[in-house]
């Protein structure tokens, strides 16, 4: 999947996850921000990875504002923000 | 004879203090007090040093106490509570020695028995005569009751009142009397209305909330304890409120008088006071506008001291009389020991307040919290900070489920018994983590930043330096 736009899904809330994806510069660029990074950081930054992954996407840059999210929302937030960057501009 | 001075300033270089002292505050203006900043810019423009700041509570107004800190004025702290930006910075380590975490009932038992002497107090009064009668329930910046400032005023070596609201000598209805007061000020506000009191404090609409209050309710109706002569106290937080909504609607249905409802006083307290619930409140803070116009204009709403509410050396205290308490917790352990001092990064965020005073005294103290809360269970292997022990915590309801201390098998029963679902602690612990994934353990410094002294004035844990 290649994304053709920046997008965003998510809020800042406690327990969401806020994420941006927009068309990267060859690779997939993550960066996370979180108020558990000292617990969860490289798992949650695995979790986006594999979504990524998982629909194709080779050329993004993610960047993520976690609050807390559990693994299925920040999947879902993920998704829907690479889904939305993929839509033409 | 003339105890009125001109300025804050002033009543400072009057009072004697010196380098090396140490000076007291109250809380009772909470988020929206000004009188610890004017005391500090005072002392600092006297270019007095190494002040040791002994205050009841701290919160984000004062934020300038850390500069104080950086350019040495002050060089000691000792509190109960404190939250917000002092609380970040001296996790991060700006104070050369540990600071000192007391409950509300140590506070003013240390300094009744010269374990924590003070030179000079500085009582934030609403209202004051010029001989330093005073009273927080009157005036433009009103907070109801005084409870934490009456050790200060009684033991202070010189105590200075700073009010916005100087009225006729005598004021009727004083809390404090001028017995205590060497010096009075007055200033143009003392605080901030909108800071001081909420409005209303709203019970919560969350729907994991309102199902812990529900548990929290049938729990307490399940103990035994809910019959007449009952005494209560529960917290601000919103599921705390509507766990006493809930109580006050089993209480009105079963026709029960209790005797009285305690600790900081909301709206919702007064609520239950004023239908019947309860005989009277013992109120040592009031939280918001609908406390402070009861106890202002209620009998039966009464100031106790920090003292009378929660103190351990004296010959007894109201929390010896409680039967019921509701307390938060950022953490629990499998052995129920709270943590209510720091988050999960380690940063100071809160502290004891009456909670470990209460937890000891109520023949049922129960911890009401959500499973989970971002990512991070509530119930863990241990807790970061020991703030309150576990021996003296009964139950810990959640919204998945309520475990009970192995001590207390006789509630336990009673509340299987009452078709409640009792899980055991290792269990609750195992459910959050099976959605949140287990945590990395946090790595802080070694340095020692804050001693927690227990209610007995033993050191019951220590707090470390943030890594950054």
């Amino acid at each position: 999947m290649k994304l053709n736009r920046s997008a965003a899904a998510g809020t800042l809330e406690s327990s969401d996850i806020y994420v941006q994806a927009a068309p990267g510069k060859g690779q997939v660029e993550i960066q996370l921000e979180s108020i558990v990074y000292q617990q969860f950081g490289p798992s949650i930054v695995e979790t986006i990875r594999s979504v990524a992954e998982g629909l194709g996407v080779t050329d993004a840059v993610i960047s993520a504002v976690d609050r807390g999210a559990l693994d299925c929302t920040i999947r879902a937030r993920v998704e829907t923000a690479l889904k939305r960057a993929a839509k033409e501009a | 004879m003339n105890k009125l001075v001109s300025s804050v300033k002033e009543a400072v270089r009057l009072s004697g203090l010196k380098d090396g002292m140490t000076i007291s505050f109250h809380h009772h203006l909470r988020n929206g007090d000004f009188v610890l900043n004017m005391v500090l810019e005072a002392a600092a423009e006297l270019g007095i040093k190494d002040l040791t700041v002994n205050a009841s509570s701290l919160f984000e107004i004062h934020a300038p106490l850390v500069e104080h800190i950086r350019n040495g004025v002050v060089t000691g702290l000792e509190t109960d509570y404190m939250s917000g930006t002092v609380g970040r910075a001296i996790s991060e380590g700006v104070l050369a020695k540990p600071m000192v975490f007391r409950s509300h009932g140590g506070r003013p038992a240390d300094i009744e028995s010269g374990q924590s002497p003070i030179d000079v107090a500085f009582i934030a009064a609403p209202t004051s005569d010029n001989m330093g009668n005073c009273s927080g329930k009157y005036g433009p910046s009103a907070c109801g009751s005084l409870g934490y400032a009456f050790a200060d005023a009684m033991y202070a070596k010189k105590v200075v009142v700073i009010t916005d609201n100087l009225v006729d000598y005598p004021l009727h209805d004083f809390s404090i009397p001028e017995i205590y007061v060497d010096y009075v000020v007055q200033v143009d506000r003392i605080g901030d209305p909108a800071g001081i009191v909420s409005g209303t404090t709203r019970i919560t609409r969350d729907p994991v909330g309102l199902v812990m209050a529900d548990y929290a309710a049938k729990v307490i109706d399940a103990s035994g304890l809910l019959k007449d002569g009952f005494s209560f106290q529960t917290g601000a937080g919103g599921a705390s409120l509507a766990a006493a909504k809930y109580l006050k609607d089993i209480m009105l249905r079963k026709n029960i008088k209790g005797s009285y409802g305690m600790g900081g006083i909301t709206g919702y307290m007064v609520d239950m006071l004023n239908a019947g619930c309860f005989q009277s409140l013992l109120d040592v803070q009031c939280f918001d506008l609908g406390a402070v116009q009861s106890i202002r204009e209620n009998p039966a709403h009464m100031e106790v001291s920090a003292s009378h509410y929660a103190s351990p050396i004296a010959k007894s205290a109201a929390v010896d009389s409680l039967d019921v308490v509701i307390l938060g917790a950022t953490q629990i352990d499998t052995d129920f020991n709270v943590n209510v001092h720091t988050d999960s990064n380690g940063y100071i965020m809160g502290g004891s307040g009456g909670h470990s005073d209460t937890a000891a005294g109520a023949k049922m103290a129960m911890i009401i919290a959500p499973l989970s809360r971002a990512r991070l269970s509530i119930v863990v292997d241990h807790v970061l900070t020991v703030s309150t022990p576990g021996s003296t915590v009964d139950v810990l309801v959640t919204q998945k489920g309520i475990a009970v201390n192995p001590a207390r098998g006789d509630l336990r029963e009673q509340l299987v018994a009452a078709g409640l679902p009792v899980v055991d602690i290792h269990e609750l612990k195992a459910r959050a983590e099976k959605l949140t994934g287990i945590p990395r353990p946090l790595e802080l410094g070694d340095r020692v930043v804050a001693d927690v002294r227990y209610r007995d004035g033993s050191i019951i844990d220590h707090i470390y330096q943030v890594r950054s």
